[in-house]
């Protein structure tokens, strides 16, 4: 990724540095004005669901013909309900990568030509470092260093933040992200898209242990490895299935959606929380954040609350509504990006596996 | 055509059969791999990677659909795709996919049975059953006569 770094001036001006943020690495489409790093003026999400929903899961090609139709009309929507004009916008920020190439190069193309057009700085962001960013939107205090759980349908990261861009990857997974996980179990059963809210929802008043899952350990590694639970979850499911073949029973009767949705979660979420304990021991932060579309998990949000109860340090958990994708957070992260003077250029590509430490 | 079939026991078995497949594959290869969820398709390319040595970390690309790893001291690089959450071919080469398979580089695809059409007759096909929990039936079906019973260790 080629960029230059040329230290801002220090501005010395009374009204904010405001950041338009635009965001299309997936299923959202999604822009937004934020006020020096911390405040949102403006944050409008178009989402994709209902047009996926019927595939289980987000059709790549759909997913890019959908930004290109909502991407002007998002990014007219955030700068009239900012109340500013374009000519008030400090720098563009852009979700460069990871994600699906199709759908990042719509809101690449989109920034570089309102960027060129209103002659401000390009600033490329990590989808991840949006995610953590999304903290600092919560708390206008965090500062880093401090660690971050970044979990979601394509991600399950352990992140040390040493400082607004310096991040050290700590875990991350060796196979299925932890929402991957609850995707494909949610479609096993036949219980829909998207999955994570749909297993959350399930598992309500179901019991948590109602089977044995492995807790897969790496050696030498905090890394995670979710292939391994989806597998034996699957072969309970099947063995259930059998079952009631043989008995003449549903599957159901055997084995309820309710009980197995609270195990998968309970499963996963004790490995989240245990890798995350473990990571705070070797790094000693004293601050943990929670990110990614996984962490609106109530559950798993209970489950980190205790820990970092136990152990002594802060939490802070992102609200529900910017835990999924969103722009507010990608200007967020652009904002401490302009502030260093690292931008791109207009040659800027889209990078479907940009990892967080190559930044 | 050979058709070519074993018993793995374990995902580390299957790992390490596709270590030994590795060395009889050449650039320009393409393996098409179908199984039901948690067959081992990820895990066989882990094995694949580790022996060709190539940068990067395998992981389901379920999510990209492609991960890309160069080349490392083997010289081969490998193009780890997941068909998925693909509709069908039209997007298979609507996204340009078609032209990693003429690359110079190892192609294995998750789920290839969605693309089929798209892959070359030469195409190595692996089909992963599931027995029993680890259990697994590995079968290949490869019009290539590479000696495919030097993989049984």
């Amino acid at each position: 990724m080629r960029m230059t770094n040329c230290k801002n001036i220090a501005v010395d001006r009374a009204e904010p540095i405001y950041i338009l943020g635009i965001e299309t690495s997936c299923d959202e489409t999604s822009a937004a004005i934020v006020a020096d790093g911390r405040r949102i003026v403006s944050n409008v999400i178009a989402s994709q669901i209902d047009l996926h929903q019927s595939y289980g899961g987000v059709v790549p090609e759909l997913a890019s013909r959908q930004h290109v139709k909502t991407i002007l009309p998002v990014i007219e929507e955030a700068v009239s309900l900012s109340g500013l004009t374009l000519a008030a916008i400090d720098g563009i920020a852009v979700t460069a990568g990871p994600g699906l190439i199709g759908a990042l190069l719509v809101g690449v193309s989109a920034a570089k030509a309102l960027a060129f057009a209103i002659e401000r700085p390009l600033i490329a962001v990590n989808h991840l470092a949006g995610h953590i960013a999304a903290n600092y939107l919560c708390d206008s205090e965090l500062e880093p260093p401090f660690l971050a759980l970044v979990v979601s349908g394509a991600h399950a990261h352990i992140v040390y933040v040493q400082d607004y861009s310096d991040y050290s990857l700590i875990a991350r997974t060796q196979d299925d992200a932890a929402g991957e996980v609850f995707d494909k179990l949610a479609r096993a059963v036949g219980l829909g898209y998207p999955g994570g809210p749909i297993i959350e929802q399930k598992a309500q008043g179901g019991n948590c242990k109602a089977f044995p899952l492995p807790h897969p350990l790496i050696k030498d590694s905090l890394d995670f490895s979710f292939s391994g639970v989806k597998t034996a979850a699957l072969n309970v499911l099947n063995q259930a299935e059998q079952l009631a073949k043989k008995n003449g029973q549903s599957r159901r009767e055997i084995l309820s959606d309710k009980d197995f949705a609270a195990t998968v979660q309970e499963t996963i979420v004790e490995i989240l929380t245990a890798h995350l304990s473990q990571a705070q021991k070797i790094t000693n932060a004293r601050t943990i954040t929670l990110a990614g579309g996984v962490s609106a998990n109530l559950r798993l949000r209970e489950a980190v609350t205790e820990m970092a109860d136990q152990i002594g340090v802060k939490l802070i958990v992102p609200d529900i509504k910017l835990c999924t994708d969103n722009a507010a957070m990608i200007a967020a992260a652009g904002y401490f990006l302009w502030r260093d003077g690292i931008y791109s250029d207009l040659s800027l590509n889209a990078t479907a596996l940009w990892e967080l430490s190559e930044i | 055509m050979q058709t070519f079939s074993f018993i793995s026991k374990t995902a580390e078995e299957t790992a390490a059969w596709a270590s030994r497949l590795a060395d009889l594959l050449q650039a320009g290869d393409v393996l098409a791999l179908d199984g039901d969820l948690g067959a081992g398709k990820t895990t066989l390319v882990s094995g694949l990677a580790r022996r060709l040595g190539v940068k990067g970390q395998v992981a389901s690309p379920t999510f990209t659909l492609l991960r890309d790893h160069e080349a490392g001291e083997r010289g081969t690089a490998l193009y780890h795709f997941d068909a998925y959450r693909l509709s069908g071919v039209d997007e298979w080469y609507e996204s340009g996919f078609d032209e990693y398979i003429t690359a110079d580089g190892i192609t294995a695809i998750e789920w290839a049975q969605v693309i089929r059409e798209a892959l070359p007759p030469e195409t190595i096909s692996i089909t992963l059953e599931r027995l029993g929990a680890n259990e697994r039936r590995i079968t290949v079906n490869w019009s290539d006569a590479r000696p495919l019973h030097t993989t049984i260790s």
